[in-house]
């Protein structure tokens, strides 16, 4: 921008103004239609496990899901370094393959949020979000067990009542 | 008894705040002098008054006074006293208490080296200093007060989330927050300056100082939190574009444009507007970021759990700090006489350019973060916005950044010869060509990644070329030059330093993102794993004591003979574990050794990483923050407004060098 004018020898402030303007809006235009198409490509929509039930979704889409690591349901292998876990919300189950090291917070009985993409009736995760603190439980998980029924605002500790389904 | 002072103090501050706040302001509207003197010790007695009340919670916090429900919640006797120290800090109270500590500090700062600062605008910044205050202390005071007792203390407290118990973290959040709270300044100077509906070039010497000081502490304080995900999370990754990491770049950016529009307002007096508008706009920033950390409205992996009425209290802030301060921009700023119009090809033009785009990308990265709070409260989908968003946008916008961050401050102010700085900048092509054609040819990488390190070496050379210009190496005898060198102001030093930091920055960024590898795998003792030509051997595990946790060691030999040990600990008293990863910095990268659960099979889950380059991350952060504390340390700029007898001193003198000091 800066090379733009090659300067005609007489440039009244108003078309020096109307230049600087037109440069700024042409790049916020550009900007506004990078933020478009990166939106569409890389919005990442949330399902609980009851919601891919109803619905399925589009294989090749990346997707987040969440809800509670059932109890009892985490087993490593067999392909190297794979683990793998159910993902519940009360009102239906899913699947989930991982490769890698679990982040440290990572409980069964607790919330847990992983993005990746449905593969069959597995859910290949590549990412499990990591939390800093045991009662933290990310908004969606809360909102998804509330709508099956399974957590109370303020109810402490109410996410271990939850059954393991 | 010391925990109720605290709070009486907390209080007390609270009043002063708003005696800083209302009589000042009504002064500075009737122009008496009297009432606005009051804002100089006003602000200097809210300082101490937070100060006793900071003291007496620190003090609770080293002799765990667990009737103290915050220290009971967030302390153990068994703790380590830096961390017994830093945990003062790292849990929502004490945190917004540190908050308005610094907020405090700032106002205090304000009024000790303002002393020559007219007394009208002096005291209406303190006056808005005052009223932040105001709202953050009834915050404290109305839903999380630190000094709350409990009937019946427990013998011992909860502890400290193990992950805080690190020392990046104990300096993070201070670092971090004088950041953001340095921006409250050059806001309450911004509104300060509306009121008076005058900005002359004495405003932008004053602004330009603690602006520079926040964003160096900014830059600090993200670049310790970006270390401290680095290696105490595990995940070998260093920014995540999470909602939280991007809370503390926009006002990053927007403190980056308003330091060099700054510059416009002081040398050129133009631009007068939108730098105040700017600093309005760093600092909303900064009380939006606070709000999102804060509140928990987005998902994020450094969340903590939060109480909802708290996050509705700190938007209501944010709604009066953002709608208040833009509507009186709205109303004052068409008043204030606009300052002269320029060419694009000059030094004002090229510092034009770096706010546009500076803007733009914190534009682009505000939306990426709010956008699914828009999306849920409309349609009550669900939806994450993430990496692949903000590569996609701030990569590409700021590419025309760099380029022109090699050109810009080779122009002269007013009117600039573009071609002969082009043409001086031959170096640079050479340089950009030899890089591009190494990582083609030799490295045989990707487009990312040559476009990244040509954009690095392209703006090192450049920086370069611009000092040796600066200087005229080579074309003066050697000694003259180096005298030259010498004398050089300091705010040049910065310049360069805090540009080659962007370089240094880049390169780092580009090694670790496009060049990693990475290996997962389930080992037993005395296995080989190979990774990126390397080769470790798993030695096996060993269990270990520490101070407040015991260990599970995973040893790792590296073919140099080296070990190295990754742990698992497990706090007994906070009852969650963490994991220390190993990590071997070198210049050429690092390699990073995660130690996992035991698998089904009796054997060891591992994660090895090779990272190459990535230290230099952090090392371009720390020349960036060196950059900006040399800057501060100029004398023009220590020296405070400008007396005419300053003025005239140093304007002829430096005619030629003062082109470029930003």
């Amino acid at each position: 921008m800066t090379q733009k004018p090659r300067q005609k020898p007489k440039m009244t402030r108003k078309s020096k103004r109307l230049i600087l303007i037109g440069c700024g809006l042409g790049f916020l235009g550009l900007a506004v239609a990078l933020v478009m198409t990166a939106f569409e490509d890389s919005v990442v929509f949330f399902y609980s496990p009851s919601d891919l039930a109803v619905k399925p979704t589009d294989p090749d889409r990346r997707i987040r899901i969440g809800g509670l690591v059932e109890d009892g349901s985490v087993s490593t292998g067999p392909g190297e370094g794979e683990i793998r876990f159910r993902v519940t919300d009360g009102g239906a189950t899913l699947p989930v393959v991982y490769v890698g090291i679990l982040p440290d917070l990572f409980r069964e009985g607790q919330g847990v949020v992983a993005q990746g993409a449905l593969v069959g009736e597995t859910f290949k995760a590549d990412e499990v979000l990591a939390k800093h603190d045991e009662t933290y439980m990310p908004p969606e998980v809360a909102k998804a067990l509330k709508e099956q029924g399974h957590w109370q605002d303020g109810a402490e500790g109410a996410t271990r009542k939850v059954p393991g389904s | 008894m010391i925990a109720e002072l605290g709070h009486l103090a907390l209080i007390a501050a609270l009043v002063v705040a708003l005696v800083q706040t209302l009589i000042p302001l009504y002064g500075a509207a009737v122009a008496d002098p009297r009432l606005m003197a009051i804002a100089r010790p006003a602000a200097m007695v809210q300082f101490l008054a937070i100060g006793i009340s900071f003291a007496a919670l620190t003090q609770a916090y080293l002799v765990s006074d667990f009737s103290v429900v915050n220290v009971a919640m967030n302390s153990h006797s068994s703790k380590p006293l830096i961390y017994k120290i830093s945990g003062v800090w790292a849990n929502h109270e004490g945190s917004m208490l540190l908050w308005v500590l610094i907020l405090a500090l700032f106002g205090a700062a304000v009024a000790a080296f303002g002393r020559n600062l007219p007394l009208d605008l002096r005291a209406r910044t303190l006056a808005v200093q005052g009223l932040i205050g105001v709202g953050f202390l009834a915050f404290i005071l109305f839903t999380s007060n630190p000094f709350e007792r409990i009937p019946n203390p427990p013998l011992d407290g909860n502890g400290l989330n193990p992950l805080l118990q690190d020392i990046g973290l104990a300096l993070h959040p201070p670092m971090l927050y004088l950041g953001y709270v340095g921006l409250s300044t050059t806001f309450s100077f911004a509104v300060a300056a509306l009121l008076e509906g005058r900005v002359d070039p004495a405003w932008a010497r004053w602004v330009r100082p603690w602006t520079l000081a926040a964003w160096c502490a900014l830059t600090a304080g993200i670049a310790l939190g970006s270390g401290w995900a680095y290696y105490e999370l595990g995940w070998g990754g260093w920014w995540f574009w999470d909602p939280v990491e991007n809370a503390s770049f926009m006002p990053w950016l927007a403190a980056t444009a308003l330091l060099h529009s700054a510059i416009v307002v002081e040398k050129r007096g133009a631009l007068k507007s939108w730098t105040v508008f700017l600093a309005l706009v760093a600092f909303a920033m900064s009380l939006l970021g606070t709000f999102l950390v804060r509140s928990g409205v987005l998902t994020s992996v450094h969340a903590f759990a939060v109480d909802p009425d708290r996050g509705l209290f700190i938007l209501g802030l944010l709604a009066v700090a953002i709608v208040g301060s833009f509507i009186l921009f709205a109303w004052r700023a068409p008043k204030m006489e606009s300052g002269g119009m320029f060419r694009p090809v000059s030094r004002e033009g090229g510092l034009v350019l770096n706010n546009l785009i500076m803007s733009t990308a914190a534009a682009t990265v505000l939306i990426g973060t709010l956008y699914p709070l828009a999306l849920e409260s409309m349609t009550g989908e669900k939806v994450s916005v993430g990496p692949p968003y903000f590569e996609a946008t701030v990569v590409p916008i700021m590419i025309p950044a760099i380029l022109a961050l090699g050109i810009g401050p080779l122009l002269a102010w007013k009117r600039a010869n573009l071609k002969a700085a082009l043409i001086k900048l031959w170096p640079s092509y050479l340089a950009t060509a030899g890089m591009a054609v190494v990582a083609l040819v030799l490295l045989g990488a990707p487009v990312g990644a040559i476009l990244g390190l040509s954009l690095a070496v392209w703006l090192a050379v450049s920086v370069l070329v611009e000092w040796a210009d600066r200087i005229k190496l080579f074309r003066i005898p050697f000694g003259q030059s180096a005298s030259r060198a010498a004398g050089l102001p300091r705010a040049a030093y910065g310049m360069s330093l805090a540009h080659l930091g962007m370089a240094v920055f880049i390169l780092g960024a580009v090694g670790e993102t496009f060049f990693s590898s990475e290996v997962v795998r389930y080992v037993d003792p005395g296995d080989k794993i190979e990774i990126a030509g390397r080769e470790l051997v798993f030695e096996g595990v060993e269990h270990r004591q520490g101070p407040n946790y015991v260990a599970e060691v995973g040893i790792f030999k590296l073919e140099d003979g080296e070990v190295m040990e990754s742990e698992r600990r497990v706090y007994p008293v906070e009852q969650t574990s963490t994991t220390e990863a190993a990590i071997r910095p070198r210049a050429w990268g690092d390699i990073y050794a995660v130690l996992g659960e035991k698998a089904d099979n009796g054997r060891s889950t591992i994660r090895i990483y090779v990272k190459p380059l990535v230290l230099w991350i952090w090392i371009g952060c720390g020349l960036m923050t060196l950059g900006g504390l040399v800057s501060l340390a100029d004398r023009r700029l220590r020296v405070g407004a400008p007396g005419k007898r300053r003025a005239e001193a140093w304007t002829p003198a430096h005619a030629g060098m003062d082109a470029g000091d930003d």
